[in-house]
């Protein structure tokens, strides 16, 4: 308590010592102006006057925004009671929406093609943002060397996106444009994300149709021979640009194949199956990695000037989701514990439209594409008796009339119907279930109706849409969905939060970037639709590739350094060292068993409907699994040899903590936006209910030490230029 | 419920590319049919960290069919005996209570095994950094619309294009062959107009790498196309050696 009172008083002595500067400013130039006026009244001559009259109108204009700005902060800081983040910290350019990302390029340093040959820049991760990164940096003639854990950079979880991709081109002349795509994501955001960034993001979104096509990227046509567009969740134009069922392998193989013409030319060199285990930090400046080589189990040193880190989401914390068996989180948690802010850890996506849970036995969930709302209907029995002789089998989904069917979404959200946000559908599905509509064995599971769409367009322009995804879906469940209705249910898809970036996509930490899923930035709570691959590649081709100069063009003096520098070899000791201890605990329970423990735990209390109750018992039990882990885990083997286990040991550690770090996260929210559904915060008619007068910042969590609580850092999210509104999907 | 099923299981172990491999036989109780072979193998590998053994090393990701990471030669089949699937999408239901199931890697000159069913496959990348590409840079791009492309074109490009890179083609091939490989990406790249400029120079590079890697020859025997998780088409192969002899002809 004493403590506490010490830090209010520390405050309260800040705060007024500011107030008492900014008025000292602000009477300065009162006074500056007053002058300047008299000047005025003196003069006689007439177009001097108008100049000085000129003069006068910018100073006073300056003179307000002065006070104004840094009134603004002094009062976010009382509020927020610490350290805050500014707009200027965050380097968001001056200027109105639509020219700060043109500002910033005509402002921005450049580093000349002869002193790129002298930078090394590291870029972990191949998925789309990572190798359109390492592709674009190695042609602009950086020297690039780039990891990946899989046994090839095509492998990367951004092939599993199926649905498509989105793009401001408005091809279909149904009103959009680079504002509405913008605007539609910071609302299917839930007004959680920085204004500049998503503008940024659809301002760029064109360029990257433009480049894919020229790859060699399989686009859908028209017979025309245009670009096809269909629709997603969260829009109400046709945006998205799709290749079959496939648009992320596709997406992927288009930047794998830039990636690889420069990895052939050499400009980039590849480490495949190789696992990050750490950041090297030199004099504050991240100037490299530690990776161990996943076949040789050696732990190898790196140097770079620069770091870029794109490893994607730690949704596998949850054990079951839809993220691939390797995606891990372990990156982001190393640059976590090295000093780099750890943003909204408790945004995550649930995605609605996922193949059902079946066994015990089950080691991954199967997403279903969310462009099969477009054509599908969700659906479950109006009738509780029919619900639950579905559920014994008594009655096929098909028996049951069209009147006893509820079109829950078509019912609440007239306006989107199916196509509601993927928070909204998925809370939607639950609600449904928990009242005892669901279907399924289980009881957790709801139609998603394909018979309309056959019945209007016919069974081969369906199969021709959806083929691949009817046939996936048949070899898991072995049941025909063009017959019998799918079964879906909301499955952990996507993290909206990652690694606190500034506009330049660099963390807080000097040199260390962060891009694509594994940054926070432009999402906020929820992400709509075809946005993933979008901001990848956004990040990767467009992005990073400018501001990462503005970095690098300070660092041409800095020489190569030797990874026989104190530094590395201490960064390589204590990862050697953490796989000894690991090694050495020889207890009882497999790595899987830990991990499964631990998603139940997530799903039950951090997942689609939080409490503050809940998630502190999840706090609980996290601490209680740790020890576990740190007691019990049996890791077969030798470290210094291929050893999977080991892999999946040292990532379960790192998602223990930040298991731990989204339940901390989502504990302080109190408020529900977006994929963050606080029960005791919601409307009459069950809608997330935001709180923007408390909660309109990003969560910064800053590590500070082991066994000890982080400290929280708000990020202000003040919105210039939009008006924030109650989501409404309704009307 | 359904029946649970027993299953005995012949699999190839080898500690790495130079020792000496032998099947290990196990016994597996109580497998639902509803499960993945992946998750089959997860319960094996479970049961031998249980009992302090060594656990089989194979590669997976995605587990949806997308990825290729997986590559197990299931009963003399590359992704086992059901059609037009990979290994992570093979569900125990293909197979009998009481079976025994064989499970070997790749076996490819090309693809050196690294331990047990794991294989290297880093020849397919080398292959396609020899000239897999459209050589483009970053930016400085026309509107994708600039060029109408024939719904055709594209559609057949984007068969040829959805091949997942997972070497069931050349682990099946009696002469070890990566034609098909090779032949999707050729084929996806000349069907466009924006690759159709570099077709000629692209087979050329792309075969040249694949005989100098140790993959073998086409002898049209077909057993790529019937084995192949995405089904793509020899006629793919066709349009290659059209390709291949065009630049025959520019040399």
């Amino acid at each position: 308590m004493a403590k506490k009172e010490n830090i209010f008083d520390k405050a309260k002595d800040t705060v007024s010592k500011k107030t008492d500067v900014i008025k000292d400013k602000a009477e300065d130039l009162v006074e500056d102006v007053q002058e300047v006026v008299e000047d005025v009244k003196k003069n006689t001559e007439k177009d001097k006057a108008t100049k000085v009259a000129d003069k006068v109108k910018g100073t006073d204009s300056k003179v307000s925004e002065t006070v104004k700005s840094s009134a603004k902060q002094v009062a976010s800081e009382v509020k927020n009671g610490g350290k805050t983040i500014t707009p200027k910290d965050a380097k968001i350019p001056e200027g109105p929406l639509a020219d700060k990302w043109t500002n910033y390029k005509n402002q921005q340093k450049l580093v000349n093609p002869a002193n790129k040959r002298r930078l090394d820049v590291i870029v972990v991760g191949t998925g789309l943002a990572g190798a359109s990164a390492a592709a674009s940096l190695a042609e602009m003639g950086f020297n690039v060397l780039n990891f990946c854990i899989q046994d090839s950079p095509r492998r990367a979880h951004s092939i599993a996106a199926q649905g498509g991709i989105n793009a401001a081109k408005n091809y279909p002349n149904d009103g959009d444009s680079v504002y509405r795509l913008f605007y539609d994501t910071i609302k299917g955001g839930d007004y959680r994300a920085r204004e500049a960034n998503v503008y940024r993001l659809a301002e760029v979104s064109n360029s990257i149709i433009d480049q894919c096509v020229a790859q060699g990227v399989p686009f859908a046509r028209e017979y025309g021979g245009l670009l096809d567009n269909r629709s997603f969740g969260g829009a109400q134009v046709s945006r998205t640009f799709y290749a079959r069922g496939q648009t992320g392998q596709q997406l992927l193989l288009g930047a794998y194949s830039a990636l690889s013409r420069q990895v052939g030319k050499g400009a980039v060199k590849l480490y495949t199956r190789y696992d990050m285990l750490d950041v090297v930090i030199v004099e504050g400046r991240a100037r490299g990695i530690i990776a161990r080589n996943l076949v040789t189990g050696k732990v190898e040193r790196f140097f770079a000037h620069a770091v870029v880190v794109g490893t994607g989401g730690y949704g596998n914390a949850f054990f079951l989701s839809t993220n691939a068996m390797g995606s891990n989180g372990s990156a982001a948690l190393q640059m976590y514990k090295k000093g780099a802010y750890f943003a909204n850890p408790a945004f995550a996506q649930i995605h609605p439209t996922c193949i059902p849970v079946h066994g015990k036995f089950q080691s991954k969930l199967t997403l279903m594409s969310e462009s099969l709302r477009n054509d599908g209907r969700i659906w479950v029995p109006k009738k509780k008796e029919d619900a639950e002789a579905i559920r014994a089998r008594k009655l096929k989904p098909t028996d049951i009339k069209e009147e006893d069917r509820d079109y829950y979404l078509e019912r609440r959200y007239p306006a989107f119907g199916n196509l509601v946000p993927r928070d909204v559908a998925s809370r939607a599905a639950k609600e449904r279930c928990d009242a005892g509509f669901g279907v399924g064995s289980t009881g957790l599971a709801v139609y998603l109706d394909f018979s309309d769409a056959i019945n209007r367009l016919g069974k081969d322009v369906v199969e021709a849409r959806y083929g691949n995804l009817f046939q996936m879906y048949e070899k898991i469940v072995d049941d025909n969905p063009y017959e019998t209705p799918m079964m879906i249910y909301p499955a952990i898809h996507y993290t909206m939060g990652g690694m606190w970036v500034d506009y330049e996509l660099m963390t807080n930490i000097p040199g260390l970037f962060c891009i694509g899923e594994a940054n926070f930035s432009d999402h906020g709570a929820n992400r709509l639709g075809a946005s993933a691959l979008m901001q990848g590649l956004a990040d990767g081709y467009f992005v990073l590739p400018y501001t990462i100069q503005n970095y690098l063009a300070d660092q041409i003096r800095v020489p190569r350094m030797s990874v026989d520098k104190e530094e590395f070899v201490e960064a390589e000791k204590a990862v050697n060292d953490k796989i000894q201890k690991i090694m050495n605990i020889q207890g009882k329970r497999s790595v899987d068993s830990i991990h499964k423990e631990l998603g139940l735990i997530m799903w039950d209390f951090v997942g689609m409907g939080r409490t503050a109750e809940g998630l502190k018992t999840a706090l609980d039990k996290i601490i209680a699994i740790r020890k576990e882990f740190w007691s019990n885990v049996y890791v077969p083997g030798k470290a210094d040899s291929l050893n999977m286990e080991l892999e999946k040991a040292l990532r379960l550690a790192d998602f223990i903590d930040i298991g731990e770090l989204m339940a901390r996260d989502a504990l302080l929210r109190e408020e529900s936006c977006g994929g963050h559904f606080r029960e005791e915060y919601q409307t009459p008619e069950g809608e997330a209910l935001r709180n923007d007068e408390d909660f309109s910042y990003v969560a910064c969590w800053k590590y500070t030490g082991e066994g000890n609580e982080p400290e929280l850092i708000k990020e202000p999210l003040d919105y210039e230029f939009v008006e924030r509104q109650q989501r409404n999907y309704k009307a | 419920m359904e029946k649970l099923l027993n299953l005995t299981l012949k699999v190839w172990r080898q500690d790495g590319p130079k020792a000496k491999g032998a099947f290990e036989t196990y016994k597996l109780n109580g497998i639902s049919p509803d499960s993945s072979f992946l998750e089959m193998m997860d319960i094996l590998n479970d049961q031998l960290i249980n009992e302090h053994k060594d656990p089989i090393a194979f590669d997976h990701d995605c587990r949806e069919g997308i990825c290729g990471t997986c590559s197990m030669y299931i009963n003399g089949h590359p992704h086992g005996p059901d059609s037009g699937i990979t290994t992570c999408q093979l569900h125990m239901r293909s197979f009998k209570d009481g079976e025994t199931i064989t499970v070997e890697p790749w076996r490819s000159a090309a693809f050196p095994i690294i331990k047990d069913l794991m294989v290297d496959r880093s020849a397919f990348d080398k292959i396609i950094q020899a000239g897999g590409y459209i050589s483009v840079n970053t930016g400085g791009i026309p509107d994708g619309n600039a060029i109408p492309i024939s719904k055709w074109h594209a559609d057949e490009a984007m068969d040829a294009a959805s091949c997942i890179g997972c070497g069931a083609c050349v682990a099946t091939c009696k002469n070890g062959s990566a034609m098909l490989f090779v032949a999707a990406k050729v084929s996806q790249l000349s069907l466009l107009p924006q690759g159709k400029i570099e077709a000629s120079q692209r087979a050329k590079k792309m075969l040249s790498k694949m005989d100098e890697l140790g993959f073998g020859n086409c002898t049209n025997t077909g057993a790529c196309e019937a084995e192949c998780p995405k089904n793509i088409s020899i006629t793919h192969i066709a349009r290659l050696n059209r390709e291949f002899i065009g630049a025959k002809f520019i040399d």
